[in-house]
């Protein structure tokens, strides 16, 4: 699992130039929270995850938003793309598109695992 | 024009923030009001400058892609109305503060109230229609929450309903005839169709984009025969009703109207149509208010009647007649706030309300008795006061209009109403005998009698400068109505002329109704709950059930559980509306010239069909989800060998995740007992049949050549250079379309908490039955995001037009 949550990210990151993106991330990091679940115990997830799936989905959803938001601080429009010049090691070059997937990819972990604990708590 | 426009915009950010600074500086929250008190300041000191006929303007792009951009425009009328909005605002979170002290949501009432006040100041600063439609709703939905601010109380609640209900779905009418304007002229902004107003009226959309305007206007001010939301939002603290409900936000339709008088003002229909209205409005609000013996639904009935006044002055449309609809906007926004925030001193001072019960209490509050007493001057009309200077230019616009005889003997009614509660709210709680006496009444904080007061002294200060109302306030705003310039000289003493007659006759019969309250009163009452089932109010009910019970209906009809039912309407929808616009357009395709299959497609293809065909055999769940998952890799593997990785990667995790979901809640399904009947067996493949065959229809014309290749080149060509990335299709998703995307993962959060409201809810009622339903339902759910737009519009340009470029990946 472990395994596939950092494939996962590395999905997230380089998919504005090959392949991947934070929709096939987040679903590839949600399979591995499924497995997990399906292993060990829903119960065993839930203890796993840091914050409650609703707290990863409005995280989600607010880091989208506020990747459209930065560019009106520099007087562009609303969600323009912007990029920092230089690419950082590792991580290759980061903006706000980057900031955007991200946020697709914790809505999509955060709404599978919500909706998985539900049921299976039910 | 920039500082003010920030500090508006800053206003957002002051509402969040206001709870925090409550919890931290618990005494001191009256401090939020210095913000108001700033930009009111700000307002002030550009008055000179709007004097001179100047129109301070700034523009910030915000979605051009939508015509929408931050265009904020200042001129004469939108002075006025920040003026009021801004310093009222300030006087209103004094108030609040001692109203509502320690009351344990005080901090969302700072909140509440600040975002109105930046709501509202950016209706009536927007140049651009549909900013102001934004800006509307915002002023829409924080009034809901302030009216339903005690949302304990049923009736608060369903009283805010209601004023949003109404507001709303007028405002939705409005947004309709704002993009039926720019439909005739091309654009969003006001000044645009300010310019082209020959155009619009003689257009045949105009009368609908009128009417439709005027539907928002209307319910937004509170006109007849959608009135009847005003006097139950009366729920809401005493604050918010002097603050939403009678100083600014029903003043919003007015100001509607007062803003596009420059492009209606010519129609044919303007001058018949909103006079009517108005007159209407005027005549009822003024006779319903008689029967009321509550304070604030006594107050609220003369509100309606006053807008119904303004609305019917901008109707006859003529110089005196805007100028008459500016002071009366004026004068009442300053009495009437006043009289509001007195009827909530005189609730926290006694703990009623009622003027039936009510008098004498004068002497133990005498801060309060003077507010109310000066305040119920201005409204009765009386010199020097500035609710005088109005009701003379109300009768002078009158005697000069058509039919004067009618006009005035209507307004002349409304009138002496208006000096009877006048006198009902202002004079006899405080020195007439009282109905009870253990009243107790105490003056309460200062800060519950000053602002009143002020208000009131501000109408006095107001009557007794006429010249400076009229120069500084009232002429830049007609002005700005009439888009000519216009000289406005105010005075209080005209000699003898017929106005002061009148004046004097309304004074004298309306001192009379004061005087016979006791006597009158119960037959009114009377008369009015006769008419009451007859009333328009009883309409909302009425209506409000209706949609209730069609939207059951429907429900029982299409959302009834059953996941096959859903599929197969889904499928037969899609067919039947696809072939009939293929039939309608006579759309061709041609058959492309196939490549000779490869081996592993032989493969593939034969592995999907067998599966396909097993799935219709299997006799269990397990069976048929294994096989819809061999379906589904298969498929996953198709897409990855035509080269549209992405689209492979994702149908792979999402199988895998539906298998998943599957399994874990396998064992909570029943067993395939029933299986269908041969009839349906055979309808069922008829619907897949058709599914099918639509599909392959499509996709031959998707495969067709020359179908939007330019969308594609443009995606491949714009995407390193604009969007800076290499991988088409999340270019795609996260820049060209991000805001789809956007949309569509609010949507997926939607649904979660959907899925989970549903289950932990119904969980509690009945618990077995739902489980396999909801189960269904949150399959479906998962696919949604799949099948919309962006990642179909990715498919279709970035993959399947172009294998050639795809597949050198």
């Amino acid at each position: 699992m472990p395994l596939m949550l950092v494939f996962s990210v590395f999905l997230l990151i380089r998919g504005h130039n090959e392949v991947g993106g934070g929709f096939v991330g987040g679903l590839v990091a949600t399979n591995a929270l499924m497995l997990y679940a399906i292993a060990l115990s829903p119960a065993a997830l839930r203890k796993l995850l840091p914050v409650e799936p609703h707290v990863l989905v409005s995280a989600g959803l607010l880091s989208a938003l506020i990747s459209g938001l930065i560019p009106l601080l520099t007087g562009q429009p609303f969600m323009t793309g912007l990029w920092l010049k230089n690419p950082i090691p590792v991580i290759g070059k980061i903006g706000t598109p980057l900031l955007f997937d991200t946020g697709v990819y914790l809505v999509v972990i955060g709404v599978v695992t919500w909706i998985l604990l539900t049921l299976a708590e039910e | 024009m920039i500082l003010l426009a920030y500090s508006i915009l800053l206003g957002i950010l002051v509402s969040l923030l206001a709870p925090l600074l409550y919890r931290q500086f618990r005494r001191f929250s009256a401090v939020l009001a210095v913000f108001p008190l700033a930009i009111f300041i700000q307002l002030c000191l550009v008055i000179p400058a709007i004097v001179t006929g100047e129109t301070l303007q700034m523009t910030v792009p915000w979605v051009p892609g939508l015509g929408l951009s931050l265009n904020l425009r200042l001129d004469g009328l939108s002075l006025v109305m920040a003026l009021l909005i801004s310093g009222i605002g300030a006087l209103i979170v004094v108030y609040g503060g001692a109203y509502l002290h320690g009351h344990p949501f005080l901090g969302r009432f700072y909140s509440l109230v600040i975002l109105f006040m930046t709501a509202m100041l950016g209706v009536v600063l927007s140049s651009n229609a549909l900013l102001l439609f934004v800006f509307w709703e915002l002023t829409s939905i924080s009034s809901f929450f302030l009216i339903g601010f005690e949302h304990q109380k049923a009736n608060a609640r369903a009283a805010a309903w209601q004023a949003l209900l109404v507001t709303g779905s007028g405002g939705l009418a409005m947004l309709a005839g704002f993009a039926l304007l720019a439909k005739i002229t091309g654009s969003f902004e006001i000044s645009r169709w300010i310019e082209s107003s020959a155009t619009i009226i003689t257009d045949p959309l105009a009368n609908a984009a009128f009417f439709l305007v005027l539907l928002g206007a209307a319910t937004k001010s509170a006109q007849f025969p959608f009135h009847f939301w005003l006097p139950n939002a009366m729920e809401a603290p005493a604050p918010v009703s002097a603050y939403l409900h009678s100083a600014t936000m029903v003043k919003a339709g007015v100001y509607l109207l007062a803003r596009l008088f420059p492009v209606f003002g010519q129609m044919a229909l303007w001058p018949v149509v909103i006079t009517a209205l108005g007159l209407l409005t005027l005549v009822s609000g003024a006779l319903l208010a008689l029967a009321q013996t509550d304070m604030k639904r006594l107050l609220a009935y003369t509100t309606i009647s006053a807008l119904g006044s303004m609305v019917f002055f901008l109707g006859l449309g003529n110089e005196l007649a805007i100028k008459t609809a500016v002071i009366v906007l004026i004068a009442h926004a300053l009495y009437k706030g006043a009289l509001f925030l007195v009827a909530g001193g005189v609730d926290h001072g006694t703990g009623s309300r009622d003027i039936a019960v009510l008098g004498g209490i004068g002497r133990a509050m005498p801060f309060t008795a003077a507010a109310a007493g000066l305040a119920g001057l201005s409204m009765a009309g009386l010199p020097p006061l500035l609710g005088f200077i109005a009701k003379e230019l109300m009768y002078e616009t009158t005697l000069d209009a058509a039919l004067p005889g009618l006009l005035t003997g209507l307004l002349l009614v409304a009138n002496v109403c208006m000096v009877a509660v006048a006198g009902w709210v202002g004079y006899q709680p405080f020195w007439g005998k009282p109905g009870q006496k253990d009243l107790h009444p105490h003056e309460g904080s200062t800060g519950l009698w000053l602002p009143p007061l002020i208000l009131a002294i501000l109408s006095f200060l107001l009557g007794i400068l006429p010249q400076l109302t009229g120069k500084w306030l009232v002429a830049p705003a007609v002005q700005a109505v009439l888009q000519i310039p216009a000289k406005v000289k105010l005075s209080l003493w005209h000699g003898f002329t017929p106005m002061l007659g009148l004046s004097a006759l309304t004074l004298l019969l309306g001192i009379g109704l004061l005087a016979a309250r006791r006597r009158i009163q119960p037959a009114i009452t009377a008369f009015w709950h006769a008419l009451a089932k007859f009333g328009p109010a009883s309409m909302y009910p009425r209506s409000l059930h209706a949609v209730l019970s069609f939207a059951s209906l429907q429900t029982r009809l299409l959302q009834n559980g059953y996941l096959r039912i859903y599929v197969s309407s889904i499928v037969v929808v899609t067919a039947v509306l696809a072939f009939v616009t293929m039939a309608l357009r006579s759309i061709q395709f041609t058959i492309p010239t196939f490549q000779p299959p490869r081996f592993y497609d032989v493969i593939l293809v034969g592995i999907i069909l067998i599966a396909t065909f097993l799935v219709t055999r299997a006799r269990s769940r397990l069976a048929t989800i294994a096989l819809l998952g061999s379906i589904g890799f298969s498929i996953a593997l198709i897409f990855l060998l035509y080269g549209a990785p992405d689209l492979a990667m994702v149908q792979f995790a999402i199988e895998t995740l539906t298998v998943i979901l599957f399994v874990l809640v396998l064992y909570r399904l029943p067993k395939f007992k029933q299986f269908s009947s041969r009839r349906a067996r055979i309808i069922d493949l008829m619907i897949a049949l058709m599914g099918g065959v639509l599909m392959t229809i499509l996709m031959l014309m998707v495969s067709a050549p020359d179908s939007d290749a330019h969308v594609a080149r443009y995606y491949v060509e714009n995407s390193l250079p604009l969007a800076n990335g290499r991988n088409i299709v999340n270019v795609i998703l996260v820049d060209f379309r991000g805001f789809d995307t956007l949309g569509e993962i609010t949507v997926l959060a939607v649904a979660a908490i959907g899925v989970f409201s549903l289950i932990k809810l119904t969980a509690k009622g009945k618990p077995k039955r739902q489980v396999p339903v909801t189960g269904e339902k949150n399959n479906a759910s998962l696919h949604p995001a799949l099948s919309r737009s962006p990642l179909l519009n990715a498919l279709n340009a970035g993959v399947f037009s172009l294998p050639a470029h795809s597949r050198t990946q």
